[in-house]
């Protein structure tokens, strides 16, 4: 069951790197979600492959699906890829960066595999019911849990003035931060 | 029976291929979803040795990581719509430049 889930997630993650047009990523990666919310039942974590589910596949991955619909992009498509579709065999900084995350692999995986199976099999002791994760969450881990909420209310209204469209009758500033952000759009608007 | 082992290789191997996205891939939605990948592998790792451990802790630090994740993707993506108005263009390369 683990080398199912596993071959699934790390084979559909190869293929959301291999793809040209980002909406088959999109889905590549839901389907490597599901198997890592597979491997998340057999660590005895329910809840983790519930909100797996639930806010990843559900939530983050229609938000990248809608904008790579709203943007309706064209496939990224150089003269480079046409001739080289292999990473390694490609020109400069991109040959680089292939090599570098294969060093990477073997690097991590060496150090992993080098005691040879001394680290063990699991224990028994299954401690994670939604009920104690919920009593934990919210007596000592309660304080984060706050900040938590504050930190999403600022990834909100920051993406909300983010993908505004500028100059129109709501461009107010209101804070420090944001008269920057507002005034240089408004300059290419008027070289436009 | 799969080993803690097992799960860290996988999830270094996940990890890496993450990486391999950020550094090859040239469109900015390709590569917040590669930094997804990366995310994800830190998650089964935590998982993985909160059962080794017998403790729940791993599963809230997991609740967390999700949390910036969710709040990573709506800025990062916020972002990309608003470079993409300005250059119709995702490709990395085209944004040299701090101001315009």
């Amino acid at each position: 069951m683990f080398d199912l889930f596993a071959g699934v997630a790390v084979i559909a993650s190869l293929l959301v790197i291999a793809q040209r047009n980002p909406i088959y990523s999109v889905l590549l990666l839901i389907a490597s979600f599901g198997a890592l919310s597979g491997l998340y039942v057999l660590l005895d974590a329910p809840f983790v492959a519930v909100i797996q589910i639930i806010v990843y596949a559900g939530a983050i991955m229609v938000l990248f699906l809608f904008v790579v619909m709203l943007l309706n992009a064209p496939h990224e498509m150089t003269e480079e890829d046409i001739e080289h579709p292999l990473a390694i065999v490609r020109s400069g900084a991109t040959r680089l960066g292939g090599l570098l995350a294969l060093a990477l692999v073997v690097e991590l995986v060496w150090a992993l595999t080098r005691h040879g199976g001394e680290s063990g099999v699991f224990g028994n002791a299954a401690v994670s019911s939604v009920a104690a994760i919920g009593r934990l969450l919210f007596t000592e881990y309660a304080f984060p849990f706050e900040v938590t909420s504050l930190l999403i209310l600022v990834a909100m209204v920051s993406a909300v003035i983010l993908a505004r469209r500028e100059g129109g009758p709501d461009a107010a500033p209101a804070g420090l931060a944001e008269p920057d952000l507002s005034r240089a759009p408004a300059g290419t608007e008027g070289d436009r | 029976m799969p080993t803690l082992n097992d799960y860290l290789v996988l999830s270094a191997v996940l990890f890496a291929i993450g990486t391999a996205g950020v550094f090859v891939r040239k469109n900015l939605i390709t590569i917040l979803l590669s930094i997804e990948i990366m995310l994800n592998a830190v998650n089964l790792t935590f998982v993985a040795f909160g059962r080794a451990l017998g403790a729940a802790d791993g599963q809230i630090i997991v609740f967390f990581v999700m949390t910036v994740a969710a709040a990573e993707a709506a800025v990062g993506l916020a972002i990309v719509i608003a470079l993409y108005r300005h250059r119709e263009s995702l490709n990395p390369d085209s944004f040299t430049v701090l101001k315009w």
